[in-house]
């Protein structure tokens, strides 16, 4: 789970990493008090979670509260890459003398944690990789010594930041670890022309596995089908095509969505109903396949290694009873292989239901998916 | 013979009196699995009666690999009690653990694979289906009558494609077929496995299946060209994934540039390992490989 930019610099305040004063508005009304309150100059940020807001007009200075209302006005609501800005940061504005870039996260290629620190910052990291990536002063860091004094010491002293970005980067460290963090990056870190070093901006990407031992509060606020999946246990991705794909395991999910696209139609949704599922877990996925209306065909692909076929052959017929009129007569292909396979077919076939159709391949089933899709 | 797993694989089962672990423990005895013993904190002295065989369960890994001489663990406890279990088994020296649990803390499991790298133990996973040597043994929960004995090896990321390669290559059958799984972070590697079956005289050839995101199938292809000589063909999954939306699998995501289909496709197919289209055709290129039809 990524964190907005002001939640990323509340947890580096408690975590004692400076950061400049300011608050989150949701109103150009409260974006006024806040710079009233905080009596400089500020600047309005819009809180998206994507890059490249700056380009995109989202970060505005404000020299005093009305000029902070007018800026909060025009950029709340804004559209950012498909990112709606709902609310606004509003903070002191603050001049670097340098900027740098620092930031902890965990390295999939070594199965463990890597510190990239930089005295360029500023600009997207990977633009910097790509230009000088002699820049960029990357080391490991072992899982079970972790960062301490002398660690950051070294990093901030090979990396050619001032002494004083040291504490800084401790504090950093800590943040990912005690927050279950997969990337903690500050991007600029900055230092002033009084010699503090200070987050400008912040970026935290949560463990949502680690979700069970800490008191996250961090609420997602879409109303999208995704979200509805979500509420259900199910691990569903909106695509923009016509053919529906649920299957059972990522892996096959995957693959069957890319066969689909060999067929000549685009996948509307990626949908894994997972492990063992029930009956009433596939009726979920169905009802939320179906829910969708740039949904033409379904296409229900099963390897059932846990997943036992006749569950979801249950599942399947259980469904369209209920949805009834809702499932508009959108065709079903189905194709079911593994435990209990044959039971499963029998409970599909005895249904007669007009809606569902059989096919024995992978392939073959997303054909016939495709062509439903493009007919209908 | 086979990799990781042979016929005289000892294997206990921590948190075998747990309904996932009663019910794959029973899976695995089937299989022809040895097991010999389950693992519980608080309820050592009781046994499990599987029917066949009636395994003892013990309060600690290390009491258990003591008294039985088990040599792989498989870990079927919640994801909150994962890393401790595996911290145990490590400790106890138990040369193999395979991790089935999913949703293990990204933070648990770099620290359990620093541990088990420093003590010399292989980990499979977390978040796998663990691995299968058909007619041998099983340590995991990856069906036994799908497929049968034979000269394949396979590699996967995913458990149902797994799966669904061991169904349509059933006839020709599999030495072994291991399910690294799907996290960010996991203990052995595709690059481990293409090594192992490399050097394993009772495997011909290797079906490796990637998907989406990081860096391993490059990486793998890298080490195919120095140092596989047996034929290799793949199959990477996620090709109609977009940018920035995870696939499932918490590893599987595109961002940027990286971790895309094709660039893992051409990755491969650089150094001349066949990528088929779907798990069908990739099937067929592995029986062209092998010179049958």
């Amino acid at each position: 789970m990524d964190l907005y930019e002001y939640q990323a610099k509340e947890l580096f305040g408690r975590h004692g990493i400076p950061v400049p004063a300011g608050r989150v508005a949701t109103t150009p009304a409260e974006a006024r008090a806040i710079a009233t309150e905080l009596d400089a100059p500020v600047v309005i940020k819009a809180q998206v979670k994507t890059g490249g807001r700056g380009k995109a007009g989202g970060i505005k200075p404000a020299a005093g509260p009305a000029a902070a209302e007018t800026a909060a006005e025009h950029v709340i609501g804004m559209d950012i890459k498909g990112h709606i800005a709902r609310r606004v940061l509003v903070e002191a504005a603050t001049v670097p003398f340098e900027e740098y870039y620092a930031a902890f996260l965990v390295d999939r290629a070594e199965g463990g944690f890597l510190a990239m620190v930089s005295a360029q910052g500023g600009m997207e990291i990977e633009e910097l990789a790509a230009r000088d990536p002699d820049a960029i002063v990357k080391l490991p860091i072992d899982p079970v010594a972790g960062v301490d004094a002398d660690t950051a010491r070294l990093l901030a002293g090979k990396a050619g930041l001032p002494e004083q970005a040291a504490e800084v980067l401790e504090k950093l460290w800590r943040v990912l670890v005690e927050e279950d963090a997969v990337l903690v990056e500050v991007n600029p870190l900055i230092s002033t022309t009084d010699q503090r070093v200070m987050a400008l901006d912040g970026k935290v990407t949560l463990d949502d596995n680690a979700a069970y031992r800490h008191s996250w509060e961090y609420a997602d606020e879409s109303v999208t089908l995704e979200a509805q999946a979500k509420a259900k246990g199910l691990n569903y991705v909106k695509l923009d095509g016509k053919v529906g794909v649920i299957g059972n395991g990522a892996g096959l999910v995957m693959s069957t969505l890319d066969v689909v696209a060999g067929a000549g139609a685009a996948p509307a949704n990626f949908l894994d109903i997972g492990g063992g599922a029930s009956a009433q877990v596939m009726a979920d996925g169905l009802e939320i396949i179906l829910a969708d209306p740039d949904v033409k065909s379904v296409l229900v692909n099963v390897f059932g290694g846990i997943t036992a076929c006749d569950a979801v052959a249950n599942g399947i017929v259980t469904a369209l009873q209920l949805l009834g009129e809702r499932g508009h007569g959108r065709p079903i292909v189905v194709r079911l292989d593994g435990n209990n396979a044959e039971v499963g077919r029998r409970i599909l076939s005895d249904a007669r239901h007009p809606a569902v159709r059989q096919v024995s391949t992978m392939d073959g089933a997303a054909e016939l998916a495709a062509r439903l899709a493009a007919g209908a | 013979m086979a990799i990781f797993l042979t016929k005289d694989s000892r294997v206990l089962v921590q948190g075998m009196t747990g309904a996932e672990g009663t019910r794959h423990t029973a899976r695995m005895l089937a299989a022809g699995t040895d097991v010999v013993a389950g693992v519980t904190p608080g309820k050592g002295g009781r046994s499990v009666d599987f029917g066949e065989r009636t395994v003892p369960v013990f309060g600690s890994v290390a009491e258990a690999a003591e008294e039985t001489g088990a040599d792989v663990s498989v870990v079927f406890v919640p994801p909150k009690f994962t890393a401790s279990a595996v911290e145990e088994a490590v400790s106890a020296r138990v040369p193999l653990c395979v991790v089935i649990t999913e949703g293990v803390p990204v933070h648990d499991a770099i620290r359990f694979r620093a541990l088990a790298a420093a003590a010399g133990i292989r980990i499979i996973g977390p978040n796998c289906p663990g691995l299968i040597s058909p007619g041998q043994s099983s340590a995991g929960i990856i069906p036994a009558d799908i497929t049968s004995a034979g000269r394949i090896g396979l590699v996967s990321k995913s458990g149902t494609l797994t799966y669904q390669l061991m169904y349509e290559l059933r006839d020709l059958g599999f030495s072994t077929a291991v399910g690294i799984g799907g996290d960010p972070v996991i203990g052995t590697t595709h690059i481990d496995c293409l090594q192992a079956f490399q050097d394993d005289p009772a495997t011909d050839a290797i079906v490796m299946i990637g998907e989406i995101g990081g860096d391993a199938e490059e990486r793998a292809a890298a080490y195919i060209a120095e140092n596989v000589t047996k034929p290799v063909v793949a199959y990477v999954a996620g090709f109609t994934a977009p940018e920035g939306k995870t696939m499932g699998h918490a590893g599987a995501i595109v961002s940027g540039s990286s971790g895309t289909a094709q660039a893992k496709k051409e990755a491969l197919e650089a150094i001349g390992v066949r990528v088929g289209k779907t798990p069908t055709e990739t099937a067929r290129l592995m029986r062209s490989a092998l010179g049958s039809r």
